[in-house]
């Protein structure tokens, strides 16, 4: 009867939305809207974000150059130049470590291949929207950064 | 010297009217988005800024304006361009003449003279109303023609039939307010409707014409191209319907002319059913209560409850229209058609015959 007369129906969803309305004016933090540039997501713990490049205790990159990562990485995006470190403990050091971003796939088999932990993906983060594509390739310097 | 006052009114009234429905229409696309957002557990629009004020959004049709002006006054190349640049025209004209006859206060009377609060109190007045809102069915079928695509002239032709079949219903349902009230003006309507019914109950079109009313406000939905009659513009089937092809400050137009048939559709539900500006047990000398109680007020207190008692009743029905908007969901072409022509109608003619005898077992 109620449904064939379809008005009473329509009052009942009426309520409905204004329940809606109502609720999320009076209680503003129970929306589910993340605001984005203000606000952000949290990431699980073992999410595999933008990488960064670890540091030694003096500020140089604790990578040695071995080429592990570059060798391991299926979407080849990891282009490393090395060369010969200063330190005499160290026997080489990356003169270029870039990551491409627009090639990578976020599969953190470069973390795995690592022998020195110096490569890590827990930043949290995913790529940002860039307007060329050569603001996308990561250097050294802007991965020892993050 | 009178001539010159008379005009002074004239414009001066216009002015307001218009002034007001169509910041009225500016802050209804706000309340729209706002308050689809919360309905639907989302916040809406909030970034707009100025001096770092957002204030729930309220900038957004400011906004909005803007980027309207400054963009491309596009003409695609497969349009008729004389029919193509005329229909937001057609669109917006009509709606904008519909408010000429709606009463939005008592006549008041200045330095000796009663000039009455409306644009122009013809003794045609819903006629009149009906004959402007026929006209913008125009706009929405040259729109769908002129832009020589698919999905517009799909579009047109959907609104056309909706509109020509409701409006029937719409007209039909009016017939048993002039009925009760033996007018078509809509100063007398308004003023028939301050009487009370049995002593208590305010003469109301809703309390004498319950039926009439709920099919107006059916028939009106329909009228306006508003949910769940937005056929013409159903998005998800046929694009956007009769306004595909336009850009800029023309489809800004078809915006605004849908948001100013909500404001007068509004303005004649509160005129026709609610009493237009007639504020419950309020006499031009105070309130008169049932019982023989009487409060006495100054002329300009009651005037302005007037003119307040109108504008809530449309701030409501306006609220009604996007309330129901973001309830239901969209009729099937079919359903609508059914709904017109087999329970509308018949309901519609019922209400004219039982409204018949009422009145004469009255009388």
């Amino acid at each position: 009867m109620g449904e064939t007369l379809y008005l009473l129906e329509i009052v009942k969803g009426l309520g409905v939305t204004m329940g809606h309305l109502l609720r999320n004016i009076v209680r503003q933090e129970n929306i589910p809207t993340i605001e984005y540039p203000e606000v952000r997501r949290v990431m699980p713990p073992r999410f595999r974000g933008l990488h960064r490049l670890m540091k030694r205790p003096d500020g140089s990159p604790r990578c040695v150059a071995c080429f592990c990562c570059s060798t391991a990485c299926p979407a080849v995006c990891i282009t490393i130049v090395a060369g010969e470190s200063p330190d005499p403990k160290v026997e080489k050091y990356p003169v270029r470590f870039d990551i491409d971003m627009l090639r990578c796939i976020f599969c953190g088999l470069c973390v795995e291949a690592c022998p020195c932990d110096a490569i890590r993906m827990d930043t949290g983060w995913f790529t940002p929207p860039e307007n060329t594509r050569e603001k996308l390739i990561y250097t050294i310097d802007m991965l020892l950064e993050k | 010297m009178s001539g010159l006052f008379d005009l002074a009114v004239a414009v001066a009234r216009i002015a307001i009217m218009l002034i007001f429905c169509l910041t009225f229409v500016v802050v209804l696309t706000w309340a729209e988005r706002k308050g689809a957002a919360y309905m639907q557990d989302r916040r809406g629009p909030n970034r707009a800024k100025i001096l770092g004020l957002t204030l729930g959004g309220i900038f957004h049709p400011l906004a909005d304006a803007i980027k309207f002006l400054f963009k491309e006054d596009f003409i695609p190349d497969h349009v008729h361009r004389l029919f193509y640049q005329m229909a937001p025209m057609f669109a917006l004209a009509p709606a904008l003449m519909t408010i000429a006859v709606i009463p939005f206060g008592p006549p008041v009377t200045i330095a000796g003279k009663t000039i009455p609060l409306q644009i122009a109190d013809l003794n045609v007045g819903i006629l009149y109303v009906f004959a402007m809102s026929g006209l913008t069915v125009y706009g929405v079928i040259l729109a769908g023609w002129a832009s020589n695509s698919k999905y517009p002239l799909l579009g047109g032709l959907r609104s056309s039939a909706q509109m020509i079949s409701y409006e029937v219903s719409l007209g039909l349902s009016i017939i048993g307010v002039v009925m009760v009230f033996r007018s078509v003006k809509l100063s007398q309507i308004v003023a028939s409707q301050g009487d009370l019914l049995w002593g208590i109950v305010p003469q109301w079109g809703v309390v004498v014409q319950p039926l009439g009313f709920i099919l107006f406000l059916v028939a009106l939905y329909a009228e306006a191209n508003r949910t769940p009659f937005d056929l013409p513009e159903g998005e998800s089937e046929i694009v956007a319907g009769f306004h595909t092809e336009y850009g800029s400050f023309k489809f800004s137009m078809f915006m605004m002319a849908e948001y100013f048939h909500l404001v007068v559709g509004s303005l004649l539900v509160a005129t026709l059913f609610f009493g237009g500006w007639q504020f419950p047990y309020l006499a031009s000398s105070g309130f008169v209560l049932p019982g023989g109680f009487s409060i006495g007020l100054p002329g300009a207190v009651v005037l302005l409850l007037r003119i307040g008692a109108l504008f809530a009743k449309v701030v409501f029905f306006a609220w009604l229209f996007i309330w129901v908007r973001w309830t239901i969901p969209r009729f099937r072409y079919d359903q609508v058609m059914r709904l017109g022509w087999k329970v509308m109608l018949p309901l519609s003619l019922l209400n004219i015959f039982a409204t018949g005898i009422a009145l004469l077992l009255v009388a």
